[in-house]
């Protein structure tokens, strides 16, 4: 049964595998896609059941016991996250073959879309540090070659500057796992928090826990370190944004949610408030820059960072309220940014064009699409019934208890204009006359995807009542280290 | 047009290759209780195999080894993913391994380990990949 917490890893990898025998065969190629990625979503969702149901599945790989082998540890949280992305990643399977030329299609598309998802669920799975590693290698390896694929001279340009700062973060990354290694003498993570634990965090651990800061910092696009993200983000083909855009920006604010509710807790007044001062800034800078452009697929990139703000501000507050809303609108945000990217992606096709001022009154030819993009917009902002609201309602109460208001006010501005960043594509680009010699092409199977991701981040919204026990739970044990240390050191 | 006459160095080719292709041979099967292994086994083939793309040139390379390298780097990742998935139908964790002594005609009494497979996967794996990165990058006009 402990099989079962591994599953969500391997089951992409052997369809990556499969799928490189045969990559021209088109036609095979995307049915094998379609049916592996909703066999492991099956997979994804029972192991979530399972999870929520009878606790956490630890694996000791190769049957070695906990300190000394591989642990794969399927937490409440960890299985939450592999279910999101397995949700996003077939609405992104089922969106691939519209919007992708064949040419692209055929030069290992769907290999490298699963090694993607193989390295993202091994990251949220993996209880080792240095195999945490090695799955964002895994994942950057295959985002390299997805941002790249096709070769257009953009891609080409902005492809280097992507993996030029990966690589540099990744060697941080190794040498912040050396000093970790050389002060506490493992990389299991659960002993590393015991060890912490026993040390009382002197200052070396302090100041590796920094490093590594900044190491999920470069990965998640936080204030200082985001400026290779937005344009990275833009040029690919939407599928390839949506799945950057909802999964590699989460993996690094995922790791940072990990490292710091489990390891670098007992230097909180040190390490928790700067992280407060970085949220504060990436939401100005990152609704800054949705402002300040007229690519409406730049618009949505830029928007990611304030995103990842907030869920660190739920982290640098650290009680139960905040945690719980940090990772409620960790869940929101994965699935309105696949879907915002596939509809942005969708509207550019339809339109000709990605510039706002070269198209307006789209809505007499796509008044679906236009009102798909309305309600996205309300949902990111956190107009009241949807997803975004009540994520943001459990941080503001949680960190007005603790009297942070500088910040609230800052997240409450920001929400505004990410508001008014979307509803400049809805008014400038929907609104107006009717242009006669347009010509409508058909989208229909490109909006499908959009429409089942939207109503499940609808329902999220209205289901806050279904969902907001399971996101309490998982902030109950993110709070208590114990929990993790006791299920993997003893389970 | 120019033609070089390169008797000495595709003569020693012939030699080398083979010395190479036998010591990568004896690295991958090594690997378990001296220095080796499938990494190092595989980089070792590919250089042999290099080596006589250098001397002899892709057409007749590809008369005498008509493998698609392309294709070892998901027969490799298959047989190594497959060694640790094969633990599932003995109700093991993924990965474990296992060993057991048999008794062959030639070499005698052998200790055969499931982690020998695993190094088969890298092998060919690194087999692939570095003969497809440096004969596309050659073949590249």
């Amino acid at each position: 049964m402990s099989n079962l917490a591994v599953l969500p890893i391997i089951i992409p990898l052997i369809a990556g595998i499969i799928l490189a025998f045969f990559p021209k065969k088109l036609a095979l190629v995307r049915t094998l896609t379609k049916v592996f990625i909703i066999g492991n979503l099956a997979v994804a969702g029972f192991s979530a059941w399972h999870v929520f149901n009878h606790g956490s599945i630890i694996l000791e790989t190769g049957d070695w016991a906990a300190p000394y082998g591989i642990i794969i540890v399927a937490d409440q949280l960890s299985v939450l996250l592999v279910l999101t992305t397995n949700i996003m990643a077939a609405a992104c399977a089922f969106y691939a073959p519209y919007s992708l030329p064949d040419r692209k299609e055929r030069y290992y598309f769907y290999t490298f879309f699963f090694f993607l998802i193989t390295g993202v669920s091994g990251a949220f799975l993996t209880g080792d540090i240095f195999n945490l590693f090695v799955f964002f290698e895994v994942l950057l390896m295959a985002s390299y070659a997805l941002i790249v694929l096709g070769g257009d001279k953009v891609q080409l340009r902005e492809s280097v500057k992507y993996v030029f700062i990966n690589l540099f973060s990744s060697m941080l990354f190794v040498t912040a796992v050396g000093f970790l290694y050389g002060t506490v003498g493992t990389v299991n993570m659960a002993q590393i928090a015991q060890r912490v634990q026993e040390v009382d965090q002197q200052g070396i651990l302090t100041a590796i826990g920094i490093l590594l800061f900044f190491v999920f910092a470069v990965k998640a696009a936080l204030f200082p370190l985001y400026y290779w993200m937005p344009k990275s983000y833009a040029v690919p083909n939407p599928v390839i944004s949506a799945l950057f855009g909802a999964l590699l920006t989460k993996v690094g604010i995922y790791s940072i949610i990990r490292v710091f509710s489990l390891i670098f807790i007992h230097r909180i007044d040190l390490t928790h408030e700067v992280f407060i001062w970085i949220a504060g800034l990436s939401m100005i800078f990152g609704v800054i820059g949705a402002l300040s452009t007229n690519n409406i697929k730049l618009i949505i990139a830029y928007n990611i960072i304030p995103a990842i703000g907030f869920i660190l501000w739920g982290i640098g507050v650290f009680n139960q309220e905040a945690v719980s809303g940090a990772i409620y609108y960790l869940i929101h945000d994965m699935i309105i940014k696949a879907s915002l990217f596939l509809l942005v992606g969708t509207i550019a096709y339809a339109a000709g064009t990605s510039d706002l001022r070269k198209f307006s009154g789209l809505i007499h030819y796509y008044p679906f699409l236009g009102w798909l993009l309305f309600v996205s917009g309300f949902v990111l902002a956190g107009i009241p019934p949807f997803s975004g609201f009540i994520g943001k309602l459990l941080l503001l109460k949680g960190s007005l208890a603790d009297e942070k208001v500088a910040v609230v006010i800052i997240a409450l501005l920001s929400s505004l204009l990410i508001l008014y960043s979307i509803m400049k594509i809805f008014i400038r680009g929907f609104w107006g006359e009717k242009d006669d010699t347009f010509e409508p092409k058909p989208v229909k199977g490109r909006t499908a995807p959009v429409v089942a991701l939207l109503a499940l981040s609808v329902f999220l919204g209205i289901g806050a009542e279904f969902i907001y026990p399971s996101v309490e739970s998982i902030s109950r044990y993110l709070l208590d280290p114990a929990n993790y240390i006791n299920a993997v050191l003893e389970g | 047009m120019y033609k070089p006459n390169d008797l000495i160095f595709r003569t020693t080719t012939s030699l080398i290759a083979f010395i190479l292709l036998g010591f990568s041979i004896y690295l991958l099967l090594a690997g378990h209780n001296s220095p080796g292994g499938g990494f190092i086994g595989g980089l070792m083939t590919s250089a042999a195999i290099i080596l006589m793309y250098m001397a002899y040139g892709s057409d007749i390379l590809r008369k005498i080894l008509p493998v698609n390298y392309r294709m070892l780097i998901p027969t490799g990742l298959l047989i190594a993913a497959g060694t640790g998935i094969g633990s599932f139908l003995f109700q093991q964790p993924f990965l474990s391994h296992t060993y057991n002594h048999f008794h062959l005609p030639v070499f005698g009494d052998l200790e055969l380990a499931t982690a020998m497979l695993f190094d088969f996967g890298v092998y060919f794996t690194v087999l692939g990949v570095t003969v497809t990165i440096i004969l596309s990058i050659a073949e590249d006009r």
